[in-house]
Order: C-alpha cells, then sequence, then structure tokens
C-alpha cells in the first residue's frame, strides 16, 4: 500500500506537469490557426479557463446552491425562514453564535496584542531571533497537533493527585487548586481560542516584523532627538505607519476565528459549551443529515464575512486601478 | 544602570512569551520519548531529573498501529498532486489575467478577490452530494479537485500581484519575435517568477498537509485512505490511548510540514507577505 502511494504521488505529479504543460501548447497551436482576431480573444480563456471553471465548480456554484437549499424543507418544498427559524431558536445554535463572537472578539485583539508587542519589542534584544522563532514555529504544526499540545497542556487530575500537565502543576505549585480547563465552561473556551492564538501569533508578528522596516528611521530619530521617550516615539511615529497593517492582521485573524473548526472538534467536538458554528454545522451535516439546517448555518456563517469581502475587493479594485 | 533597569519589563515580556510558545512544544517532544508509566506518574519536565528512561518505543507502537505508516503517505498522496495542480493551473490563470486584456478579466479578478475568504463550510454541502453521486467520496482524485478548488482563488490572486509587477516589455519584446502565449508563459514567465512559485507551493503544501475539515468530509469514511491529520485526530476521539502515544502521533504528524518550512522559510514568509500585505 505505502509503495502503492509513492507511485501515485510521483505518477500524478507528472501527469499534472506533462499534461498541462502539453494542453497549453496545443492549446496554443491550435487557436493559432484562427484568424488572429479569435486568437486574441480566446487565448486568454485557453489559459484562465480550467481555474474558473474549477472555482466556479467548486465553490460558486455550491455556495448559490447551499443558500437555496435553506430555504427548503426536508420533503423538497419551500421552507422560507423556517430553518433559520429552527435553527436560531435552539440552543446549540445560540451557544455557537456567543462563542463564535468571542472568537471573533479575542482572536484578532490577542493576535495583534502578541505580534505587535514581540515585533516591535524584540528589536532591541540580543535574542530576538530566539523569541522570534518560538513564534514563528507553530505557524508549521496543523491545528489538529496544536490540538493534541493543548489538550495535553490542559489535562487535569484531581486534587491531591499528581498533576503530569504543565498548566495544573504550575497551578498547584503556586497554591491553587487544579482547574479542568477544558471542562469547566468558565475557561474552557478561552482555553481553545489560547491554543489557536499559538498556533497564529507567528503570522501576525511576520507581517509586522516586516511593515515595521517600512517605518523611516530618520523619523524616529529626529524624534528622539527632539527628546520624545522611546513609547512617545512608538505611539506617535511608528503606530500611525503600522494601522494598516493591523487591520489587515485583524481581518486575517477574524476570518480565522470565524472559520475555526480544527481545534474545536479535536479538543472538545463541541461538548462543554464550546461549539462554534462550524461544529454545529458539521454535525447537522453528519450526525443529523439535515441538508437545510447545515444550510441555513452554513448561510450565517457566510454573511458574517460579507462585510470583509466586500473591503477586500474595493481594496483591490483601489490598488490595481485597472480591474 | 538606570537604563538596564528600564529595560527589564522588555525582556521579562519577551522571555515570557518566548517560554509560553516554546514549552508546549516541549513537552510535546520530551513525552513523546517517554514509556507509558513514567508519562502517567510523572510531568514531563520531571524526565530531566531522571535521565536514561527515554524510548523509541511510542513511535514503534504508533507506526505499527493500524494505517498509521500508511496515513503518512496518504498525505503525501493527497498533498503533493493537489498542491503541483494548484500551483500550475493558479500560474496559468494568473498569467492570462495579469499579462492580457480581454472581456470579463476584471470581472474574473474580482470574483477570485472575493472568493479567497470564502468559508468553505457554504460549499460542503451539495460539493459531498455530487461527490457522492459522481463515487468521487474517498478517492485521492476527489480530493485532489476539492483542494484545487479552495486553493485557486488565493493562488491566482497572490501570482498576480507577482505576474503584474513583471515588466510588460519582457511579454511584448518576446511577441514581437513572434513567440506564442505559451512559449512566453513557459520561457519567460514561468522562470521569472520561480521566487513567487516556491512561496506559493510552499504555503499550499503546508496548508493542505494541516487541513483537516476537507479531508474529514470527502476522504473520512475511508480509513485506508485517511492522511494524518484524520488518523491523528481518530486517535484522540477514541480516547484508548495515553499521552504518550498521542504525542509521538502528533510529533510524527508535524515533522514533515515543519521540515518544509524550516527548510524554505524564507519563501514561506515571502508567500505569506504577498498575500496578506495587499489583501
Amino acid at each position: 500500500m505505502i509503495a502503492d502511494r509513492i507511485v501515485l504521488t510521483l505518477a500524478a505529479t507528472a501527469v499534472i506537469l506533462v499534461g498541462g504543460w502539453a494542453y497549453l501548447r496545443l492549446g496554443d497551436r491550435a487557436l493559432a490557426a484562427l484568424p488572429r482576431g479569435g486568437y486574441r480573444r480566446l487565448a486568454p480563456w485557453l489559459f484562465a479557463g480550467p481555474a474558473v471553471a474549477m472555482v466556479l465548480l467548486a465553490l460558486a456554484f455550491p455556495a448559490v446552491v447551499t443558500v437555496g437549499w435553506s430555504f427548503v424543507d426536508d420533503g423538497g418544498g419551500f421552507a422560507g425562514l423556517a430553518n433559520y427559524a429552527q435553527t436560531l431558536s435552539d440552543e446549540v445554535t445560540r451557544i455557537a453564535l456567543r462563542n463564535t463572537v468571542l472568537w471573533v472578539v479575542l482572536l484578532p485583539t490577542l493576535a495583534v496584542l502578541v505580534g505587535l508587542a514581540i515585533a516591535v519589542l524584540a528589536e532591541r534584544v540580543r535574542y530576538s531571533a530566539l523569541v522570534k522563532a518560538a513564534l514563528f514555529l507553530p505557524i508549521a504544526i496543523s491545528a489538529v497537533a496544536a490540538g493534541v499540545i493543548w489538550s495535553f497542556m490542559y489535562d487535569y487530575q484531581p486534587p491531591g493527585a499528581a498533576q503530569t500537565a504543565t498548566l495544573n502543576a504550575v497551578v498547584t505549585a503556586l497554591g491553587g487548586e487544579p482547574v479542568a480547563w477544558i471542562v469547566d465552561t468558565a475557561t474552557n473556551n478561552y482555553a481553545l481560542i489560547g491554543a489557536t492564538l499559538w498556533t497564529q501569533a507567528g503570522f501576525a508578528m511576520v507581517i509586522f516584523d516586516a511593515a515595521l522596516r517600512s517605518v523611516p528611521g530618520e523619523l524616529l530619530e529626529a524624534a528622539r532627538l527632539d527628546g520624545a521617550s522611546e513609547w512617545a516615539a512608538f505611539r506617535h511615529v511608528t503606530l500611525p505607519f503600522l494601522v494598516p497593517t493591523v487591520v489587515v492582521v485583524a481581518t486575517t485573524m477574524t476570518v480565522t476565528a470565524l472559520k475555526a473548526f480544527d481545534i474545536v472538534y479535536v479538543m472538545t467536538n463541541g461538548n462543554y459549551g464550546t461549539d462554534v458554528l462550524s461544529t454545529v454545522m458539521y454535525r447537522a451535516l453528519f450526525t443529523a443529515k439535515d441538508n437545510g439546517l447545515a444550510g441555513a448555518v452554513a448561510t450565517i456563517l457566510m454573511l458574517t464575512v460579507v462585510p470583509i469581502m466586500i473591503v477586500n475587493v474595493r481594496q483591490f479594485r483601489r490598488e490595481t486601478g485597472a480591474a | 544602570m538606570a537604563a538596564a533597569l528600564r529595560r527589564i519589563p522588555v525582556h521579562v515580556v519577551l522571555i515570557g512569551v518566548a517560554l509560553i510558545w516554546a514549552v508546549p512544544l516541549l513537552g510535546l517532544v520530551v513525552s513523546a520519548f517517554r514509556p507509558s508509566w513514567a508519562v502517567l506518574s510523572s510531568g514531563w519536565w520531571e524526565s530531566f531529573a531522571l535521565p536514561g528512561d527515554y524510548t523509541l518505543e511510542n513511535y514503534q507502537r504508533v507506526l505499527d498501529r493500524d494505517g498509521m505508516a500508511l496515513s503518512l503517505f496518504n498525505s503525501l498522496a493527497v498533498v503533493v498532486p493537489a498542491t503541483v495542480l494548484t500551483v500550475a493551473i493558479g500560474a496559468a490563470a494568473a498569467y492570462a489575467l495579469a499579462g492580457m486584456r480581454f472581456r470579463l478579466r476584471s470581472a474574473v479578478l474580482l470574483t477570485i478577490v472575493a472568493l479567497i475568504i470564502v468559508p468553505i463550510q457554504i460549499t460542503l454541502v451539495p460539493l459531498l452530494r455530487v461527490f457522492n453521486t459522481l463515487d468521487l467520496t474517498g478517492s485521492f482524485l476527489g480530493i485532489w479537485l476539492v483542494h484545487l478548488g479552495f486553493g485557486l482563488p488565493f493562488a491566482v490572486y497572490l501570482l498576480h500581484n507577482f505576474f503584474a509587477a513583471i515588466p510588460r516589455e519582457l511579454f511584448e519584446a518576446a511577441e514581437m519575435d513572434g513567440a506564442s502565449r505559451s512559449q512566453v508563459f513557459f520561457s519567460i514567465v514561468l522562470p521569472v517568477a520561480r521566487p513567487a512559485l516556491a512561496a506559493l507551493a510552499i504555503f499550499d503544501f503546508v496548508w493542505t498537509w494541516n487541513d483537516l475539515l476537507v479531508a474529514l468530509i470527502f476522504l473520512g469514511g475511508f480509513r485506508d485512505v485517511a492522511p494524518m491529520t484524520v488518523a491523528v485526530s481518530g486517535l484522540v476521539a477514541s480516547r484508548g490511548d495515553g499521552w504518550e502515544i498521542l504525542t509521538s502521533a502528533a510529533v510524527l504528524s508535524v515533522l514533515v510540514p515543519m521540515a518544509v518550512f524550516v527548510a524554505l522559510q524564507r519563501h514561506f514568509v515571502r508567500g505569506l507577505l504577498a498575500g496578506v500585505s495587499k489583501g
């Protein structure tokens, strides 16, 4: 079986590369036989066609169908807003909505704070490479592995037993009672968001780190010569330059928070009041097998990203001018 | 002296954050090498005081598990072709969008930018239905196509930004000499764009390797094609194993993306920055 997989990987890669090359070369030659105007008109579609077709088939059409199904009942009749009413009146969805709001508020805020603080402060010490590496490595770690790592960090043994998990060992060493971080509803959502922050803060740091290099050094020098404190120089010189970057990082993290699924699925499977919209939808799809309900939850999720989508498109238009 | 004192808070924040980020990873790696009796009775940090009881047995046990070793290769069989497909088809489209004028060009471009952040959840129900009808669920071909569709908007966006920055005279000079579009694409655009292609490939590789949701839905029910993320989350869900098994499975699942990432991090960072700094 393992040998099969290796052969498949190599063969598929070869077929894609050779096939892609042949498609463009032969297609190009076939189009060249057309009158000049035909070539000009059709050549772009030779190149863009496959991507456009895939995006329409895998994203655009299914999205439209999902929105449509969210108005259809079990029997296939028009349900109006019944699916929405059903899902919104359900306690589970309400908890998921509340948690999703919590994620959307906390994850971007914390990622901006940690990423910005480390990017700015690390420039002032000699061991900056080590600090950056510590934040950077978790970027490559899947949410599944991060789920294992943090379930292990948060693990709980009853008071009196040896605390073999890091966090409760620290808590008990400081004289506290061990906390069931993942089960206790007072802490579990924060615990999940914290685990996600651990995987995402490196992104924020890298982006801020790059943006900091665009701050003109002469301006900072001038501010310092005028007697500004380090904080004042940061506040009045550096920060204004970073505002667009803060917006970029915050939007990216907002989308990450809205789409959150893996960490919750692995660490709690939505139990103990930790559901988010994605886990509710996954269960509607696979456990309840209710397409209308799953469609309604997915549509709610989709609606939440529409404002960000509009901002992105506007900004892209402004930047490219032509489009 | 006063200046050094004032810098103490800076050190406290930096070292504190670095520890919070490094300790979980250290705990994972250390525990993965400890025997099960030790993991049950003491914290991983205590193993430094009792050296000598580290073992490779956990990895042996994980790999002997039903399909675990196979899962590593399933991940490769999912990720490598999906990444190559996304980069190839994305590059062709980005070249058309950046280097040619045609009707609907800006409509296509704006749609793609809008679709970058669409939550894939919105597509899952109808896609799964169609895949069940076509018998594509549980097949590698099926999951390549899904990853391709979901990965393309970002791929086209990133490469378009890069291609748009290539001086147009480069293309035009070649076209004057009678080169066709595909000749320009293969002999000028792709070689010039190598850094961007590398950045996208690495980004896509790590992203696809770490995916759980798509694999759960389109491969999930079929054990013999399950990639590492599905296999490890299955181990966690079954709750029958000690931490030494879960941690060593997690270590195995991050080895490949971590190696790719560390070896090629400069490209990865470039891809990351090109992807977000403009969006």
